[in-house]
């Protein structure tokens, strides 16, 4: 199985180095032709597992709580002005 | 004896003397940690000033050395991740509100591969952690930092996180008590997330009473966390009492005691760990698990699929490491991500992003999740035999630094550790032994089934009886 590392680095929002892709491609190959494994087990009619035990909703009232301060929500922000988040322009030709 | 060697229930017991206080107690660790820390690297960051606060603060209270993606307010949580570095965490995880509640004050960050990824904490992109028995060797991982400062006595007792063995192998390497609760048995609110159907927190101590002691403060539900149940929560202290094998259907299963590979002194240990029980009363039942081949690969599939979604939140935007090269919006993603991550978790990133990738998801995420199913349904059928599992914890004792270098060889060493993780059932690594020439600890592993921890504890106690 070709794995285009480039290709799927980009889904993932993860630039690569060349040195970075040239390792990881046949790392990845390997673990990719390793796990083909469960192609041999006859899956028919079972169900997924989608979690560690059966879910069942978790309700409750919906009620306003407290929530997170917003000083303490924007500790940890590399840039911010006030109370908000410092971002690089996202719309093009839009006022920056 | 120095105050730093007891475990919880020795430290509670002194405390409720008035042997020493609290303050003592933490003062105790702080001096160990300066001696011991610079050789062995457990602890990432330790706030001593905050720790001997909380202690003045709670004198009655046993300090916990925290894995550095346990959220703990005011503290760095970096999840041993240059991404991380500086992050500090507004507010504290469900695990340490039940701790600060029940006696027990957060103390010191534990080091571990980094978000939790990999079997010798060499992952860490902040430190090395060695293993205290032997420092040539890596202590195990991913819970690496909590199991050296355990096994070190570092620390009272420590909390770790397990997603595929990250509590058990490294406590099975390190000489300590490590249980993994059945998922949904202990909040994960507050709790980073690499593999959020499969990661479980859990207590990594000195003894099976701690164990046992800390697990009884940690689980429960929580409305922070809609996978935990209201199930109560029993007296996992009192379950000890009496604690015997005589009777306990043992069930060994075929699949992880004949395998090739397996190192040789593991499997005497093993053996030996066996005998022991039988001696004791247990009755031995060979069983069978026949979907035990495909757990690595079906855990290598959901995990890196679960992980690369939950570590999309790491855009630089809101917290963590943003890169100054970033121009526009995408590469401010892709940069920061660039910069930030270490190469394991790239590699995570990346198979996890193809297997949920258009095209393929069918044969590998949905494919994986029904394989999941049989291997639960495994371990359905065989806890209608028997009460418990023996096997080894892991297939080799504490290997040494750089020893494993392909990534695949590294994953092969959660083989016995994986299949329990996905079925959601509870499991512990309990001393077993040393090897004979080099002397390294080995623990066995002990499963039992979903929210059996009871029945679990009790049996590791009267195992922990017989093997001292």
């Amino acid at each position: 199985m070709k794995i285009d590392v480039g290709y799927v680095a980009e889904l993932a929002r993860l630039e690569l180095t060349d040195e970075e892709k040239a390792v990881f491609q046949p790392q990845l190959e390997g673990i990719v032709k390793y796990v083909e494994k469960i192609s041999e087990v006859n899956v028919d009619g079972v169900e997924p597992m989608m979690h560690g035990r059966p879910l069942v909703n978790a309700f409750r009232e919906d009620t306003v709580r407290p929530s997170l301060d917003h000083e303490k929500a924007l500790v940890n922000a590399p840039a911010r002005v006030g109370e908000e988040f410092l971002l690089p322009k996202i719309v093009e030709g839009a006022e920056s | 004896m120095e105050l730093f060697e007891l475990g919880i229930k020795a430290a509670q017991d002194g405390l409720a003397k008035g042997e020493f206080s609290a303050t003592e107690l933490v003062k105790s660790v702080i001096d160990r940690y300066h001696a011991k820390n610079a050789e062995i690297g457990a602890y990432l960051t330790f706030d001593e000033e905050q720790a001997l606060a909380l202690a003045a603060a709670n004198p009655k209270s046993v300090p916990i050395a925290i894995k550095d993606l346990i959220n703990v307010e005011g503290q760095p949580c970096t999840c041993a991740s240059k991404i991380l570095k500086g992050y500090v965490s507004p507010y504290d995880a469900t695990v340490v509100k039940n701790l600060k509640a029940n006696g027990f004050i957060p103390c010191g960050r534990v080091n571990m591969d980094e978000f939790a990824m990999g079997s010798s904490t060499e992952n860490s992109g902040l430190g090395v952690t060695r293993n205290p028995y032997d420092l040539a060797r890596v202590p195990g991982g991913s819970s690496g930092g909590s199991a050296a400062a355990v096994g070190g006595n570092l620390c009272i007792a420590a909390l770790g996180t397990d997603t595929g063995g990250s509590i058990r192998q490294p406590a099975s390497f390190c000489n300590c008590v490590g249980i993994k609760p059945s998922y949904g048995r202990v909040s994960r609110f507050g709790v980073t997330a690499f593999a959020s159907s499969l990661d479980q927190v859990g207590p990594m101590t000195k003894t099976v009473e701690d164990s046992a002691i800390l697990l009884k403060a940690l689980a429960g539900h929580d409305e922070m966390d809609g996978t935990t149940p209201h199930d109560p929560v029993p007296d996992y202290v009192k379950a000890l009492e009496g604690a015997s094998l005589k009777g306990v259907r043992v069930g060994l299963p075929k699949e992880y005691l004949e395998v090739a590979g397996l190192d040789p002194e593991v499997k005497r240990i093993t053996d030996e760990a066996i005998a022991r029980c039988e001696a004791a009363g247990a009755e031995l039942v060979p069983v069978s698990l026949p979907h035990t081949e495909y757990a690595m690969a079906v855990y290598y599939i959901i995990a890196p699929a679960e992980a690369s979604a939950n570590l999309a939140r790491f855009d630089g935007v809101r917290y963590g490491h943003r890169s100054a090269q970033a121009k526009d919006v995408y590469s401010l993603y892709t940069k920061s991500r660039a910069e930030g991550f270490g190469p394991e978790v790239k590699r995570r990133i990346i198979m996890g992003t193809y297997v949920l990738s258009s095209g393929y998801y069918d044969a590998y995420y949905g494919r994986a999740q029904k394989v999941r199913t049989l291997i639960k349904q495994d371990f359905d059928r065989v806890f209608e035999q028997v009460d418990v599992l023996l096997t080894p914890c892991a297939p080799t004792p504490a290997f040494k630094f750089a020893e494993l270098q392909d990534p695949l060889t590294m994953y092969l060493n959660d083989l016995f550790t994986i299949p329990s993780s996905l079925a959601g059932v509870c499991a512990a690594s309990v001393p077993a032994g040393f090897t004979k020439d080099t002397n390294l600890p080995v623990g066995v592993q002990l499963i039992c089934g979903g929210f059996e921890e009871e029945r679990l504890l009790k049996i590791c106690k009267a195992f922990e009886d017989i093997s001292k």
